[in-house]
């Protein structure tokens, strides 16, 4: 052992392989192939964007939100406000159903399910449901509502609804993951009930990962087409009622105006798809800002 | 044990021996409130908080701790202490069954406090923790201001006026007032480690406990912290009965009216470890007149 140190110079040795040519290319390498998926992964989202603005935008004019539908989609004219209350309704009424059942869902598989049989289970299942097509959902949501008591903004509430479960189960209880047992341990020495500690302690260091979980199942409920196609109808006129008659969306529009060939109804999906981004755009700015501030009163 | 670690240990024990002696005159001639807990191996006038009978402790089958069976006595400080894995924060954790969260934990035998078995089943332990309050090994502040940290026991118990008063108290109490007093809305996460663990000190005083669990407050932070910690318990006697677990014999030697010492036992069928308490004393009797010879090798640092 001593001969051996004696004989090779170690710093030498030190300068020798950290400075070695192959070494230094291979970092080199791997930082530029890093570097490239990056630009790769944002070019076409920022592709996606500009296109959206840059045909879209011609359409927005005031008219655009307070108009109902035009009668003949191949005439220029008309605007797309039942289709904006519409998305909103059904989005924010599908937000009502699932976030709290989500969260509350969550609650149990990390708090109290933890590896039991039931909690395995029900995880499972909410990663298979994860994966459903969101049509079939549509299909589901028909078969058992919509025949029933026909098309309305609630069965594509149901169908979204459905959609974001899953999502807001899995990333609920991921958060609360990361909320260290040091903290729960800290409040059941102070003489707190489970249910309180969960609620005055857990949920409260969780916030913000929670908002950016439930504001990512919203974002993808918004976008989606197939299950409202069965469930909602296409209606023309506004239509504030959740429970009663067909109404819109702005997925279904875009839906429906890009399939024509029609040169202003090509504009108008246009027009619907930069009113559909920017309305997620905003809820999820939204959020950050309402998470943010609540994260500062409790962490000040 | 090797030839190179035996040789070192016993310089390092001269210092605890030393201290135990100067701790042991000053606490004798100091506070009134303590008296002569640590001269006076009898000692018997002090009101006895905790009883422990027969205590075993079992995480599944695996027996943990084994026959435990001592005494805690009100408005004194008493150590555990013993090697690694001998049970002693296991112990600890019966008194105010924080065990019962350990999925498997299973107690046998008594633990009276007042009187009372705590293990009854009559006896709900969130009542249970609302009178023992516990600071643990890491410092733990909530994500929140130190204010709503100090306030979150008292809000709990839902009482709502004279907040800033108690908190006040609190801070003051655990000796962190005047460092924290102009940053009150400031979140807790921003104070040092030996701030953030006298501000758990006084969260957990907030509650106005009668009884105050340590498990190894000390060992995340650096001397100075931890001397301050120390200084910060011989105040609170004044107040709470203190049960301190600690890996550190001359914090056990510096702080401690009584000491028990647990060890471990090697079960020769099963190759499990299982401890039990081999020696409970005042404190100066433990460090200068040990009656068992493992508590000897303990202290004078041959084993361990």
């Amino acid at each position: 052992m001593n001969d051996l140190i004696e004989r090779t110079d170690t710093g030498e040795l030190l300068l020798r392989d950290t400075t070695r040519r192959s070494r230094r290319v291979r970092n080199r390498l791997a930082s530029i192939w890093m570097t490239g998926s990056l630009i790769v992964a944002v070019v076409p989202l920022a592709l996606v964007i500009g296109y959206v603005l840059v045909k879209g935008i011609g359409q927005l004019t005031p008219d655009w939100f307070t108009k109902d539908l035009p009668a003949v989609t191949r005439k220029a004219g008309g605007g797309m406000g039942p289709a904006i209350v519409g998305t909103l309704l059904i989005t924010l009424t599908a937000a009502v159903m699932a976030v709290p059942l989500g969260i509350l869902g969550a609650i149990y598989l990390h708090e109290y399910g933890g590896r039991g049989r039931v909690a395995r289970l029900i995880r499972f299942m909410a990663d298979v449901m994860t994966g459903v097509p969101s049509i079939v959902m549509g299909l589901f949501v028909y078969t058992v509502w919509t025949i029933a008591h026909g098309l309305s903004a609630f069965g594509g509430a149901l169908a979204l609804a459905c959609l974001m479960l899953p999502i807001i189960i899995r990333t609920t209880e991921e958060m609360l993951k990361l909320v260290p047992d040091e903290l729960r341990l800290a409040s059941y020495a102070l003489g707190n009930r489970k249910w309180r500690t969960i609620v005055t302690v857990v949920l409260p260091a969780s916030f913000g990962g929670i908002t950016s979980g439930v504001m990512l199942a919203i974002a993808r409920a918004a976008g989606e087409t197939a299950p409202l196609v069965f469930t909602i109808g296409a209606a023309r006129k506004l239509n504030l009622s959740i429970f009663d008659g067909p109404t819109t969306s702005l997925s279904v529009q875009i839906f429906g105006n890009a399939q024509t060939p029609f040169e202003a109804a090509q504009a108008r999906a246009w027009g619907a798809a930069l009113t559909l981004v920017a309305i997620v755009f905003i809820l999820t700015i939204l959020a950050r800002v309402v998470s943010a501030a609540v994260a500062r009163r409790h962490n000040a | 044990m090797t030839e190179s670690t035996s040789t070192d240990l016993p310089q390092e024990v001269e210092e605890p021996m030393a201290t135990v002696a100067a701790s042991a005159s000053s606490v004798g001639g100091g506070p009134a409130m303590t008296p002569a807990a640590s001269s006076d191996p009898a000692s018997i006038g002090a009101e006895v908080v905790f009883d422990v009978r027969d205590l075993d402790v079992y995480y599944g089958a695996f027996r943990a701790v084994r026959d435990v069976n001592l005494q805690i006595h009100k408005k004194e400080i008493t150590a555990f202490i013993g090697p690694s894995g001998c049970g002693k924060s296991t112990v600890l954790r019966c008194f105010d069954r924080m065990n019962d969260l350990i999925e498997g934990a299973r107690v046998e035998g008594k633990v009276l406090y007042h009187g009372v078995d705590l293990y009854d089943d009559r006896v709900d332990p969130v009542e249970v923790r609302k009178r023992i309050g516990m600071v643990f090994q890491k410092p733990n502040p909530f994500p929140k201001s130190i204010y709503d940290n100090i306030a979150f026991g008292p809000r709990l118990a839902g009482n709502k006026e004279n907040l800033d008063d108690l908190v006040e108290r609190a801070l003051r109490q655990a000796a962190l007032w005047d460092e924290v007093k102009d940053r009150l809305k400031k979140s807790a996460m921003g104070l040092s480690g030996g701030q953030q663990q006298r501000l758990c000190i006084a969260r957990a005083i907030a509650v106005e406990p009668e009884v105050i669990l340590m498990d190894e407050p000390c060992s995340a932070l650096d001397p100075i912290a931890t001397a301050r910690i120390e200084d910060l318990m011989q105040e609170l006697k004044a107040e709470f009965t203190i049960l301190i677990v600690t890996h550190n014999m001359q914090q056990a030697a510096r702080v401690s009216d009584r000491t028990a010492f647990f060890t471990t036992e090697i079960n020769s069928h099963s190759d499990t470890r299982t401890g039990c308490l081999v020696e409970y004393a005042p404190t100066n009797k433990i460090f200068s007149a040990p009656e068992d010879e493992r508590t000897e090798n303990y202290v004078t640092g041959r084993f361990g």
